[in-house]
């Protein structure tokens, strides 16, 4: 019996990986070789899917983009013995790509049956719980407090500080509620993660409550990710009957329940506030803070918010110890990075890496520039609300300080890869017209300023009182930046000025004029 | 699609009883169940979650996914986020334009409506689509309606 491996994240999926996986099931039992499929996560080498991988005794061989009517030759050039073929890349784990990653939170996705709780376990998952269940509550803040585990959401705040104001506010109820409202553009490792080793999420849930005291999980998915919310439903039932959820999570009499909340098309609600009110069935209007969540939460109650990167990385936290996790990164940006690299890129997908490695490298080594072949010409870093970075950005190391030292932000850690041929001046208002899309509207800053940022750059473009129009331009993201409750209005300038301090020319900025 | 009553409805959002907290997901359920939200689903779901018609109407109109009119057979969402206008969207875009369809209006031809979307998470093989919920990466136009034939037939 042959082990094939097919992906079954969506972007395998989006390249036909269920019609690979059908076919080679059928043209197998047609020629009575005996298979079984085994439908995994992403490797995260995007551009190669779908990336099926036969199990030999040297190791998984990989055939790269495989499509459905390729399968029958592929069965009879030998692929069920790893044979070589023009589609064969040879060993999975020997490839650069993969080989030069540190990769400690997708340690998992791409190899095991998400699903499956026995391939979990086998390949180290629940060892961090367990190690949890067994210390007291303010022992696993410490642990995660002395990881340096920053919020990987964005906002980069320290997950220890976060858990441990929540752990000492006394409260007859207390909620763990993971963001996947992962709506930046060039964003997917938290769908890849969910997709892909769903039990990793659930392990780092669990272990957030019992640290925290808190009974009740919520995990809010957006609604873009039907495969995803799938597959945590899925992963849910299979560690409820498992007893890892429950009344007594794994014998230890501490109880903590999980549920899926799934969003319904808002890009504010990835806004911790923003999604509190959503969660608790409402608009989902930014609240003001203070008072911060931690404190008044979910229904006015104590919440630890993270992000489903910062969750994920509790388990090897736990289990492998804080100091083997800080002992990772640059500065105060501490353990791994879990970037993905999109748009216009030749290797584009995740790559996890300590902090650390810099801008040219991550888009130009790793990424292997462009996927059109063009020189590239700016990199959006950090989604619709971060800066766009230029060639003179190359040499700025990823993490959280020194790209914010360089005018940007790290944000959920998406690279957003452009060639030569886009017009910044498009891009700019862009950003302005998105936040007007997508502005909850509670203050007036982002509901209006967003609106007026398109007619100021329209303006600009059109050449109409260029002096004036740019002062008014700098006057509006000022009062934006300064004047906005949350980040959608306070970060939507950052595109905007970078654009046009970087490429001034795509405004069509006449000489003399500044 | 459309063919409900008043009380299978209800019966449907027994488990929301009371709950404020359900307006939303109760949004949720009916849209599930009849691929979009009739007026009179507001007076319901506002009387089963014990809160305001009013407050009803604000939560259904804040989200984009709530439809007042029935769907087409076939709905495919194109994206027009910032990695998928780096892989050359704009040309899909006008090309969809160009067989009758303005993503930006949601526009319905033949059974197959597409609209607009912020991100699929397909953000490194784009241009980037959903048809039916069945992801479409590198999207064409071609790739775009064979798919729409297979979820049709």
């Amino acid at each position: 019996m042959t082990k094939v491996f097919v992906p079954m994240d969506s972007a395998a999926l989006s390249m036909g990986a269920n019609e690979v996986a059908e076919a080679i099931s059928e043209h197998a039992a047609k020629s009575g070789y005996e298979v079984t499929i085994v439908r995994t996560g992403s490797r995260g080498m995007l551009w190669l899917e779908p990336l099926v991988e036969v199990e030999t005794t040297a190791g998984r061989i990989g055939y790269a983009n495989i499509s459905a009517d390729t399968v029958p030759d592929l069965l009879a050039a030998g692929l069920l013995s790893g044979s070589s073929h023009d589609s064969c890349l040879g060993l999975v784990d020997e490839l650069d790509f993969l080989k030069d990653q540190t990769r400690i939170t997708f340690a998992r996705v791409g190899i095991i049956d998400p699903l499956s709780l026995a391939d979990y376990e086998s390949h180290g998952g629940l060892k961090g719980l367990r190690n949890a269940i067994a210390l007291s509550p303010a022992k696993i803040v410490e642990e995660v407090t002395e990881s340096g585990l920053r919020g990987r959401g964005g906002a980069g705040f320290p997950a220890g500080i976060k858990w441990n104001t929540v752990l000492y506010t006394e409260s007859d109820q207390k909620y763990i509620c993971c963001n996947a409202d992962e709506g930046d553009s060039g964003t997917f490792a938290d769908r890849m993660l969910m997709e892909g080793d769903p039990f990793t999420l659930i392990e780092g849930m669990i272990i957030a409550g019992i640290a925290v005291g808190a009974t009740e999980g919520l995990i809010y998915v957006r609604s873009e990710y039907p495969h995803a919310i799938d597959v945590l439903n899925q992963a849910i039932a299979v560690a409820n009957e498992h007893k890892i959820l429950g009344d007594s999570v794994l014998g230890s009499g501490l109880k903590f329940n999980l549920e899926v909340r799934v969003g319904a098309g808002s890009y504010v609600c990835g806004e911790e506030t923003a999604m509190l009110e959503s969660l608790e069935g409402k608009r989902g209007m930014v609240r003001a803070k203070p008072p911060i969540p931690a404190l008044v939460g979910l229904f006015g109650k104590p919440t630890v918010i993270n992000n489903v990167m910062t969750l994920a990385a509790v388990p090897m936290i736990l289990a492998d110890g804080a100091s083997s996790y800080q002992s990772f990164g640059v500065d105060r940006s501490r353990g791994t990075q879990v970037f993905q690299l999109a748009g216009n890129i030749l290797r584009g997908g995740i790559v996890e890496l300590p902090f650390g490695i810099t801008l040219g490298d991550l888009v130009n080594k790793v990424g292997g520039g462009t996927h059109s072949g063009r020189p590239i010409k700016t990199v959006q870093i950090g989604g619709p609300l971060g800066a766009y970075l230029g060639e003179d950005s190359w040499d700025v190391q990823m993490g959280y300080e020194s790209l914010a030292d360089a005018g940007g932000m790290l944000g959920h850690g998406g690279l957003v890869v452009f060639d030569d041929t886009v017009n910044m001046a498009k891009q700019a208002r862009f950003a302005m017209e998105f936040c007007a899309e997508e502005s909850c509207g509670k203050c007036t800053p982002c509901r209006i300023g967003s609106t007026r940022g398109v007619e100021v750059i329209d303006r600009i473009v059109a050449g109409e009182e260029q002096s004036k129009n740019l002062e008014l331009l700098e006057d509006l993201c000022e009062v934006m930046t300064d004047g906005s409750l949350c980040a959608m209005g306070g970060l939507t300038p950052f595109p905007v000025r970078s654009a046009l301090k970087l490429f001034p020319a795509d405004f069509g900025i006449k000489s003399g004029v500044k | 699609m459309s063919n409900y009553s008043e009380e299978s409805i209800i019966n449907y959002l027994g488990p929301y009883k009371g709950d404020a907290s359900a307006v939303l997901r109760s949004l949720q359920l009916v849209q599930d169940l009849l691929g979009y939200v009739p007026d009179s689903a507001l007076d319901i779901i506002a009387k089963n979650s014990n809160v305001s018609r009013a407050e009803v109407y604000g939560v259904f109109t804040f989200y984009s996914d709530f439809r007042s009119t029935p769907p087409a057979k076939v709905v495919v969402k194109v994206c027009v986020a910032e990695a998928c206008q780096a892989s050359g969207n704009a040309s899909l875009i006008s090309e969809l334009h160009d067989h009758g369809y303005d993503i930006h209006n949601g526009s319905i031809k033949d059974d197959i409506q597409m609209e607009q979307t912020f991100c699929l998470g397909n953000c490194a093989l784009g241009p980037a689509a959903m048809v039916n919920g069945n992801p479409i990466g590198r999207a064409t136009c071609e790739r775009i309606f064979a798919a729409a034939a297979v979820v049709a037939s």
